[in-house]
């Protein structure tokens, strides 16, 4: 009776297991965010409030290191080129730990930075509790949110060819922005792409 | 003696239900795994993949999705060449998919390949359009390597995760032992 019960107790428990395991927590589009306050490479504080005239934001999780991120960066530099100046500034944030990832530092993010020029903020999520809340499981990781009631209204991708700029067919974050300017429907709201994941210790 | 028969019940139902996962152990033919080592990568569209990740003979798959820049991936690649060795004789396959950038083919993904002296399959994922294979390969995948697939005719499993020996094992272990009351 004893290895019955027992048995019986770890089938419920497989089950119970199987359908807990996997839960991907984070905003979802549609859902409220909670404004932040991360340290940008100039070493001021940053929050999504600070922006009085912006319509919304690109918020990307990034970061020197990973490959894809690198093989972005030109694409994210374009993006704060063509959208800052319409109410939708890119945001970059480093969800990696600085002690996994010595070359995600602080100071090497100040160093990247200012190799290629970004004109955006790079905040690093210190103490990594921001990536968290957005469900952000990897770099490079894009969410639009609009100011007004601080909405996700896109979480994905860049575009559709992430490893090969020359093959990019479809512009997702250009086109989402587009209709959220246009006061349209976003065709695609989510999207995905390969990228690294986010570093821990 | 009334629990009793409830408890009985209940067995009977997790016996039934889980029934049709069980896996036929069937020989495998011996394979040499010191002389088969990959000096080319062949490059797949989606497409071309796809019949890799859904075959239906009596194989349990282990697909593991990586690339050399990936870190965690590179971490645990001997684990799955471990798995790939100790249970090639019980049916079990190790398939790496790179996702390398498809112009560092040669320049570091054969060299790796070499260096690492892998003896697992590897093959080059280059398709644009991630957002729908990603998707299709798992509908939980984020997109985050490193991620594995791990199936046979009956059942898949996807992991968006990293794996040490012991975790990957005990994975393994439930394909080859679906069900817990035989």
């Amino acid at each position: 009776m004893k290895v019955l019960k027992l048995t019986l107790f770890l089938c419920v428990f497989a089950v119970t297991a199987a359908f807990t395991l996997k839960t991907n927590d984070g905003y979802k589009v549609g859902d409220t965010i909670e404004d932040f306050a991360l340290k940008n490479i100039d070493g001021e504080m940053i929050s999504l409030a600070d922006y009085e005239e912006a319509k919304g934001f690109v918020i990307i999780f990034t970061c020197n290191t990973c490959p894809y991120s690198v093989a972005n960066e030109d694409r994210i530099i374009a993006l704060n080129k063509k959208y800052e100046n319409k109410g939708f500034p890119v945001i970059a944030i480093n969800p990696n730990d600085p002690v996994a990832v010595p070359d995600d530092s602080f100071d090497k993010m100040k160093i990247r930075a200012k190799e290629k020029g970004f004109r955006f903020p790079y905040l690093l999520d210190e103490g990594q509790k921001v990536y968290p809340k957005f469900g952000a499981t990897k770099t490079p990781h894009v969410y639009i949110v609009t100011k007004n009631d601080l909405k996700v209204q896109y979480i994905g991708a860049i575009d559709n060819s992430a490893r090969n700029p020359d093959k990019v067919t479809e512009k997702y974050v250009e086109n989402a922005l587009d209709a959220l300017l246009a006061g349209k429907k976003i065709s695609k709201t989510e999207t995905r792409a390969i990228g690294c994941s986010i570093k821990v210790q | 003696m009334k629990t009793k028969g409830i408890l009985l019940g209940l067995i009977f139902l997790g016996f039934i239900s889980c029934k049709k996962e069980v896996v036929k152990n069937v020989e495998s033919p011996k394979i040499s795994l010191q002389t088969n080592l990959q000096t080319t990568v062949k490059s797949y569209t989606y497409e071309e993949l796809k019949p890799l990740l859904e075959k239906k003979d009596d194989k349990i798959y282990v697909v593991n999705f990586w690339a050399t820049w990936c870190g965690p991936c590179v971490k645990e690649l001997p684990e799955f060449e471990k798995l790939g060795k100790e249970y090639a004789d019980k049916n079990v396959e190790v398939l790496l998919v790179s996702l390398d950038f498809p112009k560092q083919v040669a320049k570091k993904l054969i060299p790796f390949i070499k260096k690492k002296n892998l003896q697992s399959k590897v093959v080059l994922l280059d398709d644009i359009n991630e957002d729908v294979w990603i998707k299709a390969i798992d509908s939980t995948w984020s997109g985050a390597i490193p991620a594995t697939l791990i199936y046979n005719k009956h059942k898949r499993k996807f992991y968006e995760q990293s794996f040490d020996y012991k975790t990957l094992e005990t994975e393994i272990k439930n394909f080859l032992k679906p069900n817990i009351l035989e």
